[in-house]
């Protein structure tokens, strides 16, 4: 029980300490591959530890949202984080308080504030880049019933620890075409939801064509750094839902003990370090799409969906 | 070989899951050429799913099956298709549709249900091997995609790929259902498709030195029009 609760928290530290550094083994791969230095894999670390010594700066125009929302954008995924398996593969203490799609309701809680946020202010930018994310938002909430339905479908269970069993219990199962179909789609949804390429530009400074990045422009020294901070563990809750509950579930602690539990912690790394590549892969081979041409790739995404939840219905 | 025949047919379902995928690139592709990729990728599920079925209920009919579709469809009709149409089609940016991009798709999803649910009676009452209820369902769903694409594109070979995506979904239902088909109905068949492609381009490429493009949808009208 006390253990129970201690490895759960040990989740939320990994998922807070490492989070940085996804993003800067990503963005230090990205610069490599255009044949640029880049900037150190640490450099989210200096970021955060700039911005939170810095002083910071409030418009009189805004409300209480303003103040608040970086709060519940840093919070958000940490409640996910609770939920979903990181470094366990049986159920830890808050494992059931909420299913897959009680995660998903909390990372929108965010994601809406941040919204709202960026409307708050009387930033021309905010309210652009908010429509925009939206827009890309309503075509994205489809495809996520639809992979709800799919899993609950498959595995009976919309609890991830209990869904994470279901592809390796037996190994034919992996190749059953419910499964991959349902990885294309949500790897579809992750760089929906994230704004990576080919749906957003994620390293572009110009703000007339920017969809994700524009929400956080008017925030500056701690609450800036919590919107940044919120962001990358958004991504690496992502990613280990993505890993641990539906592509790999292999390398997760499968006993109580303290070494198994501290050892899944590279062999998680090891495993996003995996996916980071094959991101980049995609962020360098792909073009930003046309606005317009968003709701096609979206719609492709619940297609594929569509098509998961039919091959697993049906078989 | 017992224990691997549940991850045959997991992997024959994935190949199953890939081919219905080509099938909506085929509707949503484009550009000629990606329309012409999906196209050769989807024979390449069907050349495996024949291939897999072969192993499970061992029918050395399906090896012959799947090596001529490798040979005609993967390799021999899309070099022909490229070396005899004219070269702008395959530089042309995009291609026009009657109805636009999101909607085929969820027109194509439709009719994917729509199959799915027809298909259910007929999978019930034959002799079930596990195989079928994922060929049969498949292939008819791709067969009425590709009619649904020869319906909707303007453009010559994208009409050639979504008669070609009925030919291979009619395949892909066959192999499931009758895997002892003689090989030579088998072969007299492939060369039918290489002979249909080979005369479509011909076709198409009087159509375009008389024309200056293989943009077909204005061989409806019947004079050209006033106002260009």
């Amino acid at each position: 029980m006390i253990k129970s609760i201690i490895f759960n928290s040990l989740q939320v530290i990994v998922v807070m300490v490492f989070s940085p550094l996804a993003m800067g083994v990503l963005n230090r791969l990205k610069e490599n591959v255009q044949s640029k230095r880049g900037p150190s894999i640490f450099q989210p670390y200096l970021d955060l530890w700039k911005l939170f010594s810095k002083d910071e700066v409030v418009s009189n125009e805004s409300t209480w949202i303003f103040r608040v929302t970086p709060y519940v954008v840093f919070v958000a995924p940490i409640f996910v984080t609770l939920l979903i398996p990181v470094l366990t593969a049986y159920p830890l203490f808050w494992a059931f308080m909420a299913d897959m799609v009680g995660a998903g309701f909390i990372l929108a809680l965010g994601g809406f504030f941040s919204i709202l946020a960026a409307v708050d202010t009387a930033n021309p930018y905010g309210p652009m880049g908010s429509s925009r994310t939206r827009m890309v938002g309503f075509l994205a909430e489809p495809v996520f019933l639809i992979v709800f339905f799919t899993v609950s479908f498959v595995a009976d269970s919309t609890i991830p620890y209990i869904v994470q069993q279901q592809w390796v219990h037996p190994m034919s199962n992996f190749f059953e075409p419910a499964h991959i179909l349902l990885l294309i789609a949500f790897l579809m949804l992750i760089l929906a939801e994230k704004g990576r390429l080919p749906v957003d530009n994620p390293s572009g400074h110009f703000e007339l064509a920017m969809i994700d990045e524009s929400k956080g422009l008017e925030y500056s020294g701690r609450a800036a750094a919590l919107m940044k901070w919120g962001g990358w563990m958004k991504f690496f809750v992502l990613m280990n839902i993505f890993l641990n509950v539906l592509l790999t579930p292999w390398g997760l602690a499968s006993t109580w003990a303290w070494g198994d539990v501290l050892i899944a912690i590279p062999l998680i790394l090891l495993k996003i370090f995996g996916f980071i590549i094959f991101l980049v892969l995609i962020e360098s081979s792909l073009a930003k799409l046309r606005l317009f041409r968003i709701s096609e790739f979206m719609t492709a995404a619940f297609a594929i969906a569509v098509l998961a939840m039919m091959a697993g219905a049906f078989a | 070989m017992s224990h691997l025949i549940p991850v045959i047919k997991s992997l024959n379902a994935l190949t199953g899951g890939l081919f219905i995928i080509t099938a909506f690139g085929v509707v949503a592709a484009r550009q000629v050429r990606s329309g012409l990729k999906f196209f050769i990728f989807q024979s390449l599920c069907l050349a495996s799913s024949a291939f897999l079925l072969g192993i499970a209920p061992f029918s050395p009919h399906l090896f012959a099956v799947g090596t001529i579709n490798l040979v005609t469809k993967v390799w021999l009709l899309p070099w022909l298709l490229i070396r005899m149409m004219p070269r702008t089609t395959y530089t042309r940016r995009e291609i026009k549709q009657v109805v636009n991009i999101p909607t085929s798709l969820m027109i194509a999803l439709i009719l994917t249900v729509f199959a799915y649910f027809v298909s259910l009676p007929w999978v019930h009452a034959m002799a079930d091997n596990g195989v079928a209820r994922i060929n049969v369902p498949i292939g008819l769903a791709g067969m009425l995609i590709g009619a649904y694409t020869l319906t909707t594109r303007r453009e010559a070979i994208p009409q050639v790929m979504g008669l070609l995506t009925m030919e291979n979904s009619a395949f892909f239902a066959g192999v499931a259902i009758a895997p002892d088909l003689p090989v030579i109905a088998e072969l007299s068949l492939a060369f039918d498709v290489l002979l249909f492609a080979f005369i479509v381009g011909l076709v198409t490429r009087s159509v375009h030195e008389n024309t200056g493009g293989t943009f077909v949808g204005h061989l409806n009208d019947l004079r050209e029009d006033p106002s260009k």
